[in-house]
């Protein structure tokens, strides 16, 4: 199989990689894929008072092309407020990195972790506000 | 660039990485480069003796037949055979065809029932489903988590209906050797025919009908450094076993398998059989301890290696490695100067993972984790010692990058986790 150059650099040199404390109330965390399939994403947001994505990190079980789709999926989402970066989707970031047809699910699989993400930072803060 | 360096460079972009490197092959299981005294005995055949063998009335044709019974009783030589119970065919994927479907043929109104194994390869068991839609009965024996099959399991699977057991010698993912000599006593006392796969075995591991009572062998050229596109198929002739052709044509070999004989590629193969027959011993031993050491090296250094398939009953050549929390296909991009392959699922169109090693009751997340390092002739210490580096070193990192690996160091059981499976 042939790649990109882009996919094996985020390959070669993943960005943010990394965790985060999943207890703090200002950290999302999404952890999408299984084990028995071969794929599992974490990618964890910090989201600043400005309400935006201050801080991304990652860690994929996967293939290259997973590895490469969540790397890049951080980068595009720092700096980036909540509905931004829900609006990032998979054929982005497979167009992005050209991936072969058979690597597309790796792109969904790293559309799916933005949205965990966000989604359990939302939660997680409804329930600080409900609190207060 | 010159044209060279061009062509070079288009080859390693094919294979995935856009850079100049000749990677360390280490994948013999898959096929082997022909050896270049084999190249030697083929090429005078192709140019001035290329003579049909079948050509009774002159010169051409005797050196040319000549030439192929030479490369014949190679073959048999190998296998403790008599020349005459060798079919030459196009590989082992057509003798495993034959061998199934011709015995299964010729008997079925009598006897209708196949017993094989679940790890056999593609071509058996598709073979097999062929079969079973025709009306055979299949039963598929499993194995157990060494990778070898049970005798007893085998023995009550045989009933009077049962034509044929068929199982592999050597498995070409995990490199696991059955219990050939038993299983042939076992067929021979129930008058079944004993069919083996040997693709693998032969040229690497003693191989003899008479001892192991096999009945039918599949032999591959290209996997004992011979060319591609040509095999041969042991059928016995004491008590005979009688088979129905697939191939029909000017009843050649035997009328078994009809069609010219393509001289270079069977005096390829003969020679093939000769030069291991005659390395084998010492080879093997050669073999054994460079992967051995690829072994050790691995797992001295790194925590959750684990070994898939029997430990001792395996080819020379073969180390099958699960490495917990590192995805195959992912892993082979990091050991990019090495050819190897993976039983993970995104080798392949499927997205199973590798059902040889389901089969062992490896679970799905370790299957994903399988890389097989097959070692062969040309294989030195210095790639091995390569290889070792590369391993730790990519593994060790993108553990660093591994959710699961995090988890397992923070104590979490990853069993315990609701996966959302897709």
């Amino acid at each position: 199989m042939s790649y990109s150059d882009k996919l094996l650099d985020h390959y070669d040199n993943p960005r943010n990689v990394g965790a985060m404390d999943k207890n703090d109330p200002s950290v999302g965390t999404g952890l999408v894929g299984a084990p028995a399939c071969g794929d599992v994403m974490k990618l964890q947001i910090k989201v600043g008072a400005d309400g935006l994505i201050e801080d991304a990190k990652f860690k994929t079980f996967g293939c290259g092309s997973a590895i490469a789709s969540s790397s890049l999926a951080t980068e595009w989402i720092k700096g980036k407020s909540l509905d931004e970066a829900e609006q990032i989707r998979n054929t982005q970031i497979a167009q992005h990195l050209s991936l072969p047809p058979v690597k597309i699910h790796c792109s969904v699989l790293a559309e799916d972790a933005i949205k965990a993400a966000i989604r359990d930072y939302r939660v997680k803060n409804k329930r600080a506000d409900a609190a207060e | 660039m010159n044209v060279q360096a061009q062509k070079l460079a288009e080859v390693t972009e094919v294979a995935g990485r856009n850079r100049p490197v000749t990677p360390i092959y280490l994948d013999y299981q898959a096929t082997t480069p022909t050896d270049p005294r084999v190249v030697d005995a083929m090429l005078p055949y192709f140019t001035q003796k290329f003579g049909n063998p079948h050509s009774r009335n002159h010169q051409f044709g005797w050196e040319s037949e000549e030439a192929v019974e030479k490369a014949r009783e190679q073959i048999a030589s190998i296998i403790g055979a008599d020349p005459r119970e060798v079919i030459f065919t196009s590989g082992a994927t057509e003798s495993n065809n034959l061998a199934l479907k011709g015995v299964m043929g010729f008997h079925k109104d009598k006897k209708n029932h196949l017993i094989t194994c679940v790890t056999e390869h593609k071509c058996v068991l598709d073979s097999a489903r062929h079969l079973e839609m025709d009306g055979v009965e299949v039963t598929y024996l499993p194995v157990q988590p060494n990778g070898l099959i049970d005798l007893a399991v085998l023995e009550a699977a045989i009933t009077p209906k049962t034509a044929l057991v068929s199982i592999m010698a050597a498995n070409n993912e995990i490199g696991v050797v059955q219990p050939l000599a038993e299983i042939g006593a076992l067929c021979r006392s129930k008058g079944v025919y004993f069919h083996t796969d040997a693709a693998q075995a032969v040229g690497k591991i003693p191989m003899d009908v008479e001892a192991m009572k096999i009945d039918l062998m599949s032999i591959s050229g290209h996997k004992i450094y011979g060319p591609k596109g040509i095999g041969a198929l042991y059928v016995r002739r004491k008590p005979r076993v009688r088979l129905e052709a697939m191939i029909h044509g000017g009843g050649q070999e035997r009328g078994m398998r009809s069609g010219t004989l393509p001289t270079p590629l069977c005096v390829g193969l003969g020679e093939a059989c000769a030069i291991a027959q005659a390395e084998m011993p010492e080879e093997a031993k050669r073999l054994e301890a460079l992967r051995d050491r690829l072994h050790r090296g691995i797992t001295e250094r790194l925590p959750e290696v684990y070994l898939n398939g029997d430990e001792n009953h395996r080819l020379p050549g073969n180390l099958n490695l699960s490495f917990a929390y590192v995805e195959g296909e992912g892993l082979m991009m990091g050991i990019k100067d090495l050819a190897v392959s993976s039983g993970s699922a995104c080798t392949s169109a499927s997205l199973e993972p590798s059902y040889v090693l389901r089969a062992l009751g490896v679970n799905e997340e370790l299957a994903h984790t399988s890389i097989r390092f097959g070692l062969g002739r040309f294989t030195t210490v210095d790639e091995i010692d390569m290889a070792i580096e590369q391993v730790v070193s990519a593994v060790s990192r993108l553990r660093e990058l591994s959710p699961l690996w995090e988890m397992a160091q923070e104590g979490i059981d990853i069993k315990s986790i609701k996966w959302a499976e897709h």
